[in-house]
Protein backbone atom coordinates (compact mmCIF):
# COMPACT_ATOMS: atom_id res chain seq x y z
CA UNK A 1 0.00 0.00 0.00
CA UNK A 2 1.29 3.49 -0.97
CA UNK A 3 0.89 6.64 1.38
CA UNK A 4 -1.45 9.15 -0.22
CA UNK A 5 0.47 11.62 -1.54
CA UNK A 6 0.30 15.11 -0.27
CA UNK A 7 2.75 17.54 -1.36
CA UNK A 8 2.06 20.43 0.95
CA UNK A 9 2.22 18.13 4.06
CA UNK A 10 4.11 15.33 4.39
CA UNK A 11 3.50 11.80 6.22
CA UNK A 12 0.10 13.25 6.90
CA UNK A 13 -1.53 9.68 7.06
CA UNK A 14 -0.26 9.42 9.95
CA UNK A 15 1.89 12.40 10.97
CA UNK A 16 -0.83 15.59 12.26
CA UNK A 17 2.13 17.93 13.38
CA UNK A 18 5.70 18.04 14.82
CA UNK A 19 6.98 20.74 17.00
CA UNK A 20 10.16 21.37 18.18
CA UNK A 21 10.46 23.68 21.75
CA UNK A 22 13.22 25.41 23.76
CA UNK A 23 13.11 25.85 27.61
CA UNK A 24 15.04 29.21 28.51
CA UNK A 25 15.67 30.99 31.56
CA UNK A 26 17.03 34.22 32.40
CA UNK A 27 19.98 34.63 34.23
CA UNK A 28 20.23 36.54 37.56
CA UNK A 29 16.26 36.30 38.13
CA UNK A 30 14.97 33.58 40.56
CA UNK A 31 12.80 30.39 38.62
CA UNK A 32 8.93 31.20 38.40
CA UNK A 33 8.51 28.60 41.81
CA UNK A 34 11.15 31.27 43.72
CA UNK A 35 10.19 34.73 42.49
CA UNK A 36 8.12 37.03 44.69
CA UNK A 37 5.43 38.65 42.44
CA UNK A 38 7.05 41.41 41.08
CA UNK A 39 9.84 39.19 39.89
CA UNK A 40 7.66 37.26 37.99
CA UNK A 41 6.52 40.60 36.11
CA UNK A 42 9.61 41.76 35.86
CA UNK A 43 10.27 38.79 33.61
CA UNK A 44 6.90 39.28 31.96
CA UNK A 45 7.99 43.54 31.51
CA UNK A 46 11.25 42.28 29.48
CA UNK A 47 9.80 39.70 27.35
CA UNK A 48 7.32 41.57 26.16
CA UNK A 49 9.76 43.93 24.71
CA UNK A 50 11.55 41.59 23.67
CA UNK A 51 8.60 39.76 21.66
CA UNK A 52 7.64 43.04 20.29
CA UNK A 53 10.91 44.19 19.28
CA UNK A 54 12.81 41.01 17.62
CA UNK A 55 11.78 40.67 14.10
CA UNK A 56 10.11 36.55 15.54
CA UNK A 57 7.93 36.42 12.98
CA UNK A 58 5.95 38.43 10.05
CA UNK A 59 3.62 39.69 12.54
CA UNK A 60 3.67 38.79 16.57
CA UNK A 61 0.85 39.00 18.80
CA UNK A 62 1.65 39.59 22.33
CA UNK A 63 -1.21 37.67 25.00
CA UNK A 64 -1.20 38.97 28.75
CA UNK A 65 -3.33 35.70 30.10
CA UNK A 66 -4.48 37.60 33.28
CA UNK A 67 -6.14 40.04 30.67
CA UNK A 68 -8.12 37.21 28.50
CA UNK A 69 -11.04 35.32 29.90
CA UNK A 70 -11.20 31.55 30.38
CA UNK A 71 -12.40 30.73 27.19
CA UNK A 72 -9.77 32.81 25.39
CA UNK A 73 -7.24 30.58 27.26
CA UNK A 74 -8.86 27.29 26.45
CA UNK A 75 -9.00 28.23 22.66
CA UNK A 76 -5.36 28.51 23.31
CA UNK A 77 -4.92 25.40 24.40
CA UNK A 78 -7.22 23.76 22.45
CA UNK A 79 -4.58 24.90 19.18
CA UNK A 80 -1.56 23.30 21.05
CA UNK A 81 -0.39 27.11 21.33
CA UNK A 82 -0.27 27.29 24.84
CA UNK A 83 -0.03 24.37 28.01
CA UNK A 84 -3.09 23.43 30.31
CA UNK A 85 -0.76 24.39 33.24
CA UNK A 86 0.02 27.80 31.30
CA UNK A 87 -3.83 28.66 30.54
CA UNK A 88 -4.79 27.84 34.76
CA UNK A 89 -1.96 29.99 36.07
CA UNK A 90 -2.82 33.13 38.02
CA UNK A 91 -0.59 36.39 37.69
CA UNK A 92 2.03 37.93 35.27
CA UNK A 93 1.80 35.22 32.04
CA UNK A 94 1.91 35.98 28.95
CA UNK A 95 2.12 34.30 25.24
CA UNK A 96 3.57 35.78 21.97
CA UNK A 97 2.02 33.79 18.94
CA UNK A 98 2.93 34.46 15.06
CA UNK A 99 -0.22 35.26 12.79
CA UNK A 100 0.30 32.08 10.87
CA UNK A 101 0.36 30.53 14.42
CA UNK A 102 3.52 28.31 14.35
CA UNK A 103 5.23 30.00 16.39
CA UNK A 104 4.32 30.17 20.32
CA UNK A 105 6.50 31.95 23.42
CA UNK A 106 5.23 31.37 26.30
CA UNK A 107 6.25 33.64 29.15
CA UNK A 108 6.46 31.96 33.19
CA UNK A 109 5.41 28.91 31.96
CA UNK A 110 6.89 26.83 34.14
CA UNK A 111 10.70 28.10 32.82
CA UNK A 112 10.48 31.98 32.30
CA UNK A 113 10.18 31.03 28.27
CA UNK A 114 9.35 28.17 26.01
CA UNK A 115 10.06 28.87 22.74
CA UNK A 116 8.19 26.58 20.61
CA UNK A 117 7.84 25.73 16.57
CA UNK A 118 4.62 24.09 15.47
CA UNK A 119 3.84 22.54 11.73
CA UNK A 120 1.13 19.91 10.18
CA UNK A 121 2.91 17.24 9.18
CA UNK A 122 6.07 15.69 9.11
CA UNK A 123 8.49 18.57 9.31
CA UNK A 124 10.86 18.49 12.11
CA UNK A 125 13.49 20.13 10.23
CA UNK A 126 11.67 22.97 9.41
CA UNK A 127 10.10 23.32 13.04
CA UNK A 128 14.39 23.01 14.03
CA UNK A 129 16.02 25.09 11.96
CA UNK A 130 13.21 28.42 12.57
CA UNK A 131 13.51 27.36 16.47
CA UNK A 132 17.13 28.04 15.93
CA UNK A 133 16.45 31.24 14.23
CA UNK A 134 14.25 32.49 17.26
CA UNK A 135 16.95 31.39 19.45
CA UNK A 136 19.81 33.10 18.13
CA UNK A 137 17.08 36.53 17.65
CA UNK A 138 15.91 36.38 21.50
CA UNK A 139 19.90 35.63 22.69
CA UNK A 140 20.59 39.56 21.22
CA UNK A 141 18.21 40.83 23.87
CA UNK A 142 18.43 38.56 26.55
CA UNK A 143 21.10 37.14 28.67
CA UNK A 144 20.26 33.33 29.45
CA UNK A 145 21.16 31.53 32.12
CA UNK A 146 24.00 29.20 31.39
CA UNK A 147 26.38 26.96 33.28
CA UNK A 148 29.53 25.53 31.28
CA UNK A 149 28.75 22.41 32.76
CA UNK A 150 24.86 22.31 32.62
CA UNK A 151 24.72 24.23 29.39
CA UNK A 152 21.39 26.20 29.59
CA UNK A 153 19.80 25.94 32.78
CA UNK A 154 16.24 25.01 33.75
CA UNK A 155 13.68 24.62 36.34
CA UNK A 156 13.00 20.78 35.92
CA UNK A 157 16.79 18.74 35.79
CA UNK A 158 14.50 17.28 33.10
CA UNK A 159 15.02 19.86 30.75
CA UNK A 160 18.76 20.89 31.34
CA UNK A 161 21.33 21.08 28.64
CA UNK A 162 19.94 22.03 25.59
CA UNK A 163 16.80 22.45 26.65
CA UNK A 164 15.27 20.90 23.61
CA UNK A 165 12.10 19.00 23.20
CA UNK A 166 10.95 17.58 19.84
CA UNK A 167 7.48 16.06 19.28
CA UNK A 168 5.89 14.21 17.25
CA UNK A 169 1.68 14.35 16.94
CA UNK A 170 0.72 10.32 15.49
CA UNK A 171 -2.21 8.75 14.67
CA UNK A 172 -1.92 5.22 15.86
CA UNK A 173 -5.10 3.39 15.09
CA UNK A 174 -4.24 0.21 12.68
CA UNK A 175 -1.31 -0.27 16.16
CA UNK A 176 -4.02 -0.23 18.48
CA UNK A 177 -6.23 -2.51 16.89
CA UNK A 178 -3.70 -5.44 15.93
CA UNK A 179 -2.51 -4.87 19.47
CA UNK A 180 1.01 -3.60 18.30
CA UNK A 181 0.77 -0.55 20.42
CA UNK A 182 2.50 -2.50 23.53
CA UNK A 183 5.54 -3.04 21.91
CA UNK A 184 5.91 0.51 20.06
CA UNK A 185 5.30 1.98 23.77
CA UNK A 186 8.17 -0.47 25.44
CA UNK A 187 10.19 0.51 22.25
CA UNK A 188 9.55 4.01 23.19
CA UNK A 189 11.45 3.69 26.64
CA UNK A 190 14.19 1.88 26.15
CA UNK A 191 14.63 4.90 23.54
CA UNK A 192 13.76 7.19 26.25
CA UNK A 193 11.10 8.65 24.46
CA UNK A 194 8.01 9.81 26.32
CA UNK A 195 4.62 8.48 24.86
CA UNK A 196 1.81 11.21 26.09
CA UNK A 197 -1.80 11.96 24.96
CA UNK A 198 -3.79 14.32 22.48
CA UNK A 199 -2.60 17.16 25.15
CA UNK A 200 0.92 16.22 26.00
CA UNK A 201 2.20 15.61 29.95
CA UNK A 202 -0.44 14.55 32.10
CA UNK A 203 -3.45 14.02 29.14
CA UNK A 204 -4.52 10.23 27.97
CA UNK A 205 -4.68 9.56 24.48
CA UNK A 206 -8.05 10.25 22.48
CA UNK A 207 -8.61 9.27 18.81
CA UNK A 208 -5.55 6.84 19.09
CA UNK A 209 -3.36 10.18 18.48
CA UNK A 210 -0.04 9.51 20.61
CA UNK A 211 2.40 12.30 21.25
CA UNK A 212 5.91 10.93 21.26
CA UNK A 213 8.87 13.16 22.53
CA UNK A 214 12.89 12.55 23.85
CA UNK A 215 13.24 12.59 27.41
CA UNK A 216 17.38 13.41 27.11
CA UNK A 217 18.20 17.25 26.79
CA UNK A 218 22.13 16.77 27.52
CA UNK A 219 25.03 15.02 26.62
CA UNK A 220 24.20 15.59 22.64
CA UNK A 221 23.72 18.35 20.47
CA UNK A 222 20.77 19.95 19.34
CA UNK A 223 21.09 18.45 15.75
CA UNK A 224 22.16 14.57 17.52
CA UNK A 225 18.83 14.31 18.61
CA UNK A 226 16.98 16.20 15.84
CA UNK A 227 18.84 13.98 13.20
CA UNK A 228 17.84 11.11 15.26
CA UNK A 229 14.33 12.10 15.71
CA UNK A 230 14.10 12.55 12.25
CA UNK A 231 15.63 9.65 10.28
CA UNK A 232 15.07 7.27 12.76
CA UNK A 233 12.07 8.06 15.37
CA UNK A 234 9.65 9.13 12.77
CA UNK A 235 10.39 7.32 10.03
CA UNK A 236 10.06 3.96 12.38
CA UNK A 237 6.69 5.02 13.98
CA UNK A 238 5.08 5.83 10.15
CA UNK A 239 6.40 2.03 8.96
CA UNK A 240 5.27 0.46 11.75
CA UNK A 241 2.07 2.03 11.16
CA UNK A 242 1.58 1.39 7.49
CA UNK A 243 2.64 -2.36 8.14
CA UNK A 244 -0.34 -2.54 10.68
CA UNK A 245 -2.64 -0.60 8.43
CA UNK A 246 -1.46 -3.33 5.70
CA UNK A 247 -2.01 -6.15 7.94
CA UNK A 248 -5.35 -5.12 8.20
CA UNK A 249 -6.27 -4.64 5.16
CA UNK A 250 -5.15 -8.09 3.80
CA UNK A 251 -6.78 -9.95 6.83
CA UNK A 252 -9.72 -8.56 8.02
CA UNK A 253 -10.28 -5.84 5.26
CA UNK A 254 -14.05 -6.18 5.46
CA UNK A 255 -13.92 -5.47 9.18
CA UNK A 256 -12.07 -3.11 8.56
CA UNK A 257 -14.78 -1.55 6.06
CA UNK A 258 -16.84 -2.42 8.49
CA UNK A 259 -15.77 -0.25 11.34
CA UNK A 260 -14.74 2.72 9.50
CA UNK A 261 -18.30 3.04 7.53
CA UNK A 262 -20.11 2.55 10.60
CA UNK A 263 -17.93 5.35 12.30
CA UNK A 264 -18.92 7.27 8.90
CA UNK A 265 -22.74 6.63 9.16
CA UNK A 266 -23.03 7.48 12.82
CA UNK A 267 -21.10 11.02 12.31
CA UNK A 268 -23.45 11.89 9.63
CA UNK A 269 -26.29 11.35 11.64
CA UNK A 270 -25.82 11.66 15.23
CA UNK A 271 -27.74 14.74 16.72
CA UNK A 272 -25.49 14.61 20.00
CA UNK A 273 -22.00 13.85 20.35
CA UNK A 274 -20.06 14.01 23.29
CA UNK A 275 -15.99 14.91 22.56
CA UNK A 276 -14.94 11.91 23.66
CA UNK A 277 -17.32 9.62 21.21
CA UNK A 278 -16.80 12.14 18.18
CA UNK A 279 -12.90 11.87 18.41
CA UNK A 280 -12.86 7.89 18.98
CA UNK A 281 -15.17 7.71 15.49
CA UNK A 282 -13.02 10.70 13.30
CA UNK A 283 -9.89 8.31 14.28
CA UNK A 284 -11.66 5.44 12.16
CA UNK A 285 -12.97 7.93 9.68
CA UNK A 286 -9.45 9.15 9.50
CA UNK A 287 -8.36 6.12 9.06
CA UNK A 288 -10.94 5.31 6.59
CA UNK A 289 -9.63 8.79 4.77
CA UNK A 290 -5.97 7.85 4.42
CA UNK A 291 -6.66 3.97 3.32
CA UNK A 292 -9.38 5.59 0.51
CA UNK A 293 -12.68 4.13 2.04
CA UNK A 294 -14.33 6.96 2.38
CA UNK A 295 -13.85 10.43 -0.07
CA UNK A 296 -12.56 12.90 2.73
CA UNK A 297 -9.40 15.10 2.82
CA UNK A 298 -7.58 14.25 6.09
CA UNK A 299 -7.23 17.61 6.22
CA UNK A 300 -11.27 18.29 7.36
CA UNK A 301 -10.92 15.52 10.07
CA UNK A 302 -7.62 17.27 11.18
CA UNK A 303 -9.74 20.60 11.23
CA UNK A 304 -12.89 18.80 12.98
CA UNK A 305 -10.36 17.43 15.75
CA UNK A 306 -10.15 21.08 16.76
CA UNK A 307 -13.20 22.37 16.09
CA UNK A 308 -15.27 19.73 18.22
CA UNK A 309 -13.25 21.10 20.99
CA UNK A 310 -15.58 22.63 23.94
CA UNK A 311 -13.95 25.96 23.53
CA UNK A 312 -14.09 26.32 20.04
CA UNK A 313 -17.75 25.62 20.30
CA UNK A 314 -18.74 27.83 23.10
CA UNK A 315 -16.51 30.76 20.54
CA UNK A 316 -18.68 29.77 17.45
CA UNK A 317 -21.90 29.78 19.37
CA UNK A 318 -20.53 33.41 20.79
CA UNK A 319 -22.25 32.68 24.06
CA UNK A 320 -21.67 29.87 26.87
CA UNK A 321 -23.39 26.56 25.82
CA UNK A 322 -25.36 24.44 28.12
CA UNK A 323 -24.29 20.75 28.16
CA UNK A 324 -26.99 20.09 26.19
CA UNK A 325 -26.40 22.43 23.30
CA UNK A 326 -22.88 22.05 23.18
CA UNK A 327 -23.61 18.04 22.14
CA UNK A 328 -26.11 19.66 19.67
CA UNK A 329 -24.07 21.91 18.37
CA UNK A 330 -20.87 19.43 17.98
CA UNK A 331 -23.14 17.07 15.98
CA UNK A 332 -24.44 19.40 13.60
CA UNK A 333 -20.90 21.05 12.76
CA UNK A 334 -19.47 17.60 12.36
CA UNK A 335 -22.44 16.68 10.07
CA UNK A 336 -22.20 20.01 8.06
CA UNK A 337 -18.44 19.49 8.06
CA UNK A 338 -18.79 15.98 6.52
CA UNK A 339 -21.31 17.12 3.80
CA UNK A 340 -18.98 19.70 2.03
CA UNK B 1 30.24 9.10 92.57
CA UNK B 2 32.19 10.67 90.07
CA UNK B 3 33.57 10.03 86.76
CA UNK B 4 36.84 8.26 86.49
CA UNK B 5 37.42 10.72 83.49
CA UNK B 6 35.83 14.02 85.51
CA UNK B 7 34.66 15.72 88.23
CA UNK B 8 30.91 15.28 86.89
CA UNK B 9 28.59 12.71 88.50
CA UNK B 10 29.01 9.15 86.85
CA UNK B 11 25.64 7.50 85.65
CA UNK B 12 27.15 4.72 84.10
CA UNK B 13 28.56 2.02 86.67
CA UNK B 14 30.29 -1.05 84.93
CA UNK B 15 31.93 -3.65 87.22
CA UNK B 16 33.58 -6.77 85.12
CA UNK B 17 35.67 -9.71 87.01
CA UNK B 18 38.36 -10.52 84.28
CA UNK B 19 40.92 -13.63 85.87
CA UNK B 20 39.77 -12.96 89.21
CA UNK B 21 40.15 -9.40 89.56
CA UNK B 22 37.36 -6.79 89.65
CA UNK B 23 37.23 -3.98 88.17
CA UNK B 24 34.57 -0.77 88.28
CA UNK B 25 34.12 1.71 85.51
CA UNK B 26 32.31 4.99 86.67
CA UNK B 27 31.36 7.46 83.18
CA UNK B 28 29.61 10.50 83.41
CA UNK B 29 26.63 10.86 80.36
CA UNK B 30 29.48 12.32 78.12
CA UNK B 31 31.87 9.77 78.56
CA UNK B 32 30.17 6.96 78.52
CA UNK B 33 28.50 7.84 75.42
CA UNK B 34 31.95 8.67 73.63
CA UNK B 35 33.64 5.79 75.24
CA UNK B 36 30.31 3.85 73.11
CA UNK B 37 28.49 2.33 76.10
CA UNK B 38 24.67 3.03 76.20
CA UNK B 39 23.03 3.85 78.79
CA UNK B 40 20.12 1.21 80.48
CA UNK B 41 16.91 1.87 78.60
CA UNK B 42 18.56 3.78 76.11
CA UNK B 43 19.42 1.45 73.22
CA UNK B 44 21.00 2.55 70.76
CA UNK B 45 18.05 2.34 67.38
CA UNK B 46 20.71 0.35 65.11
CA UNK B 47 21.14 -2.33 67.76
CA UNK B 48 17.09 -2.60 68.00
CA UNK B 49 16.38 -2.49 64.37
CA UNK B 50 17.21 -6.18 62.63
CA UNK B 51 17.65 -4.45 58.85
CA UNK B 52 18.85 -0.97 58.97
CA UNK B 53 21.22 1.13 56.16
CA UNK B 54 23.10 4.26 57.79
CA UNK B 55 22.36 6.58 55.16
CA UNK B 56 25.01 10.11 54.78
CA UNK B 57 22.73 12.57 54.93
CA UNK B 58 23.69 15.09 51.89
CA UNK B 59 26.14 17.75 53.40
CA UNK B 60 23.70 20.52 51.11
CA UNK B 61 20.12 19.52 53.05
CA UNK B 62 19.88 21.94 55.51
CA UNK B 63 22.02 24.25 53.45
CA UNK B 64 20.67 27.05 51.53
CA UNK B 65 20.79 29.06 48.49
CA UNK B 66 22.47 32.18 48.67
CA UNK B 67 20.53 33.53 46.07
CA UNK B 68 16.77 31.99 46.70
CA UNK B 69 17.09 30.36 49.99
CA UNK B 70 15.91 27.21 48.78
CA UNK B 71 17.30 24.52 50.66
CA UNK B 72 18.44 21.25 48.53
CA UNK B 73 15.90 18.89 50.44
CA UNK B 74 13.21 21.21 48.71
CA UNK B 75 14.37 21.00 45.59
CA UNK B 76 14.51 17.47 45.92
CA UNK B 77 11.17 16.88 47.15
CA UNK B 78 9.57 18.84 44.00
CA UNK B 79 11.98 18.18 41.46
CA UNK B 80 12.36 21.82 40.98
CA UNK B 81 15.44 24.12 41.08
CA UNK B 82 15.05 27.74 42.45
CA UNK B 83 17.50 29.57 40.27
CA UNK B 84 20.01 29.94 38.50
CA UNK B 85 22.27 30.38 41.16
CA UNK B 86 21.52 27.16 42.46
CA UNK B 87 23.66 25.37 39.97
CA UNK B 88 27.01 26.22 41.67
CA UNK B 89 25.44 26.08 45.54
CA UNK B 90 24.37 23.01 45.12
CA UNK B 91 26.73 21.44 42.84
CA UNK B 92 27.87 17.86 43.89
CA UNK B 93 24.04 16.97 44.71
CA UNK B 94 22.54 18.56 42.21
CA UNK B 95 24.26 16.92 39.69
CA UNK B 96 23.46 13.23 40.86
CA UNK B 97 19.78 14.30 40.40
CA UNK B 98 20.71 15.75 36.77
CA UNK B 99 22.45 12.44 36.07
CA UNK B 100 19.17 10.57 36.98
CA UNK B 101 17.06 12.82 35.37
CA UNK B 102 18.80 12.93 31.77
CA UNK B 103 19.73 8.61 31.97
CA UNK B 104 23.39 9.13 33.23
CA UNK B 105 24.31 12.22 31.09
CA UNK B 106 26.33 15.07 33.03
CA UNK B 107 27.76 17.27 30.56
CA UNK B 108 26.29 20.19 27.72
CA UNK B 109 27.68 19.52 24.49
CA UNK B 110 25.42 21.36 22.34
CA UNK B 111 24.92 24.78 21.36
CA UNK B 112 26.19 27.79 23.56
CA UNK B 113 24.83 31.32 24.11
CA UNK B 114 26.28 33.53 20.94
CA UNK B 115 26.80 36.51 22.60
CA UNK B 116 26.60 37.36 26.37
CA UNK B 117 23.96 39.48 26.71
CA UNK B 118 25.15 43.21 28.48
CA UNK B 119 21.96 44.59 30.46
CA UNK B 120 20.92 48.00 29.24
CA UNK B 121 20.33 50.92 31.95
CA UNK B 122 16.98 49.99 32.42
CA UNK B 123 17.67 46.24 33.85
CA UNK B 124 20.16 47.42 35.63
CA UNK B 125 17.81 49.90 37.69
CA UNK B 126 15.23 47.63 37.75
CA UNK B 127 16.93 44.86 39.20
CA UNK B 128 18.62 46.91 41.88
CA UNK B 129 15.19 48.40 42.88
CA UNK B 130 13.85 44.89 42.84
CA UNK B 131 16.33 44.17 45.56
CA UNK B 132 15.71 46.85 47.90
CA UNK B 133 11.90 45.78 47.11
CA UNK B 134 12.37 42.14 48.10
CA UNK B 135 14.69 43.51 51.32
CA UNK B 136 11.58 46.03 52.67
CA UNK B 137 9.43 43.27 52.19
CA UNK B 138 11.50 41.33 53.79
CA UNK B 139 11.63 43.48 56.90
CA UNK B 140 8.06 44.64 56.70
CA UNK B 141 8.63 48.08 55.63
CA UNK B 142 5.45 48.32 53.62
CA UNK B 143 5.66 52.38 52.89
CA UNK B 144 9.19 52.26 51.35
CA UNK B 145 7.97 48.87 49.26
CA UNK B 146 5.02 51.14 47.62
CA UNK B 147 7.62 53.79 47.32
CA UNK B 148 10.10 51.65 45.38
CA UNK B 149 6.60 50.04 43.38
CA UNK B 150 6.00 53.30 41.77
CA UNK B 151 9.73 53.79 40.77
CA UNK B 152 9.02 50.22 39.56
CA UNK B 153 6.44 51.23 37.29
CA UNK B 154 7.94 54.53 36.38
CA UNK B 155 10.46 53.60 35.12
CA UNK B 156 8.89 50.88 32.81
CA UNK B 157 6.45 53.54 31.41
CA UNK B 158 9.39 55.72 30.89
CA UNK B 159 11.24 52.85 29.09
CA UNK B 160 7.96 52.60 27.08
CA UNK B 161 7.68 56.15 26.31
CA UNK B 162 11.25 56.84 25.42
CA UNK B 163 11.16 53.83 22.79
CA UNK B 164 7.72 55.28 20.85
CA UNK B 165 9.92 58.81 20.93
CA UNK B 166 12.89 57.18 19.16
CA UNK B 167 10.18 55.39 17.08
CA UNK B 168 8.86 58.38 16.15
CA UNK B 169 11.94 60.12 15.94
CA UNK B 170 13.78 57.63 12.98
CA UNK B 171 12.11 58.89 10.00
CA UNK B 172 13.52 62.73 10.24
CA UNK B 173 16.95 61.37 11.82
Amino acid sequence: MTAPVDNEIPDNDIVLTTRSRLARNLADHPFLNRASDMQNALVMQTAQRVMLEAPLSEKTLWMDLDELTPLDRALLVERHLISRHHAESSLHRGVAISSDEHMSIMVNEEDHLRVQVLRKGSRLDETFEQLMRIDSMLEQHLDYAFHDQWGYLAVCPTNVGTGIRFSVMVHLPALRITNELAKVQRAAKELHLAVRGYYGEGSESTGHIYQVSNQVTLGRTEEEIQEEFSKSIIPALIDYERSARNVLMKKNSMLLDDRIQRAYSVLCSARLLKVDEAMKLLSRVRLGAALGHVDLSLQTVDDLFVQIQPAHLNQQAQSTLSDNDELELRALLVRNMLSQ
Amino acid sequence: MKCDLCNKPAVVHEVSITGGKKKEVHLCLEHAQAAGVALPGQQPINKLLTKFVIGQAPKTSGMQCPDCGITFAQIKRANLIGCPGCYNAFQDSLGSLIEHAQYGASSHVGRVPNRKHTPNQFELRARKLMKELDAAVTAEQYERAAVLRDRLDKLSTDVHTEKKDEQVEEPGS
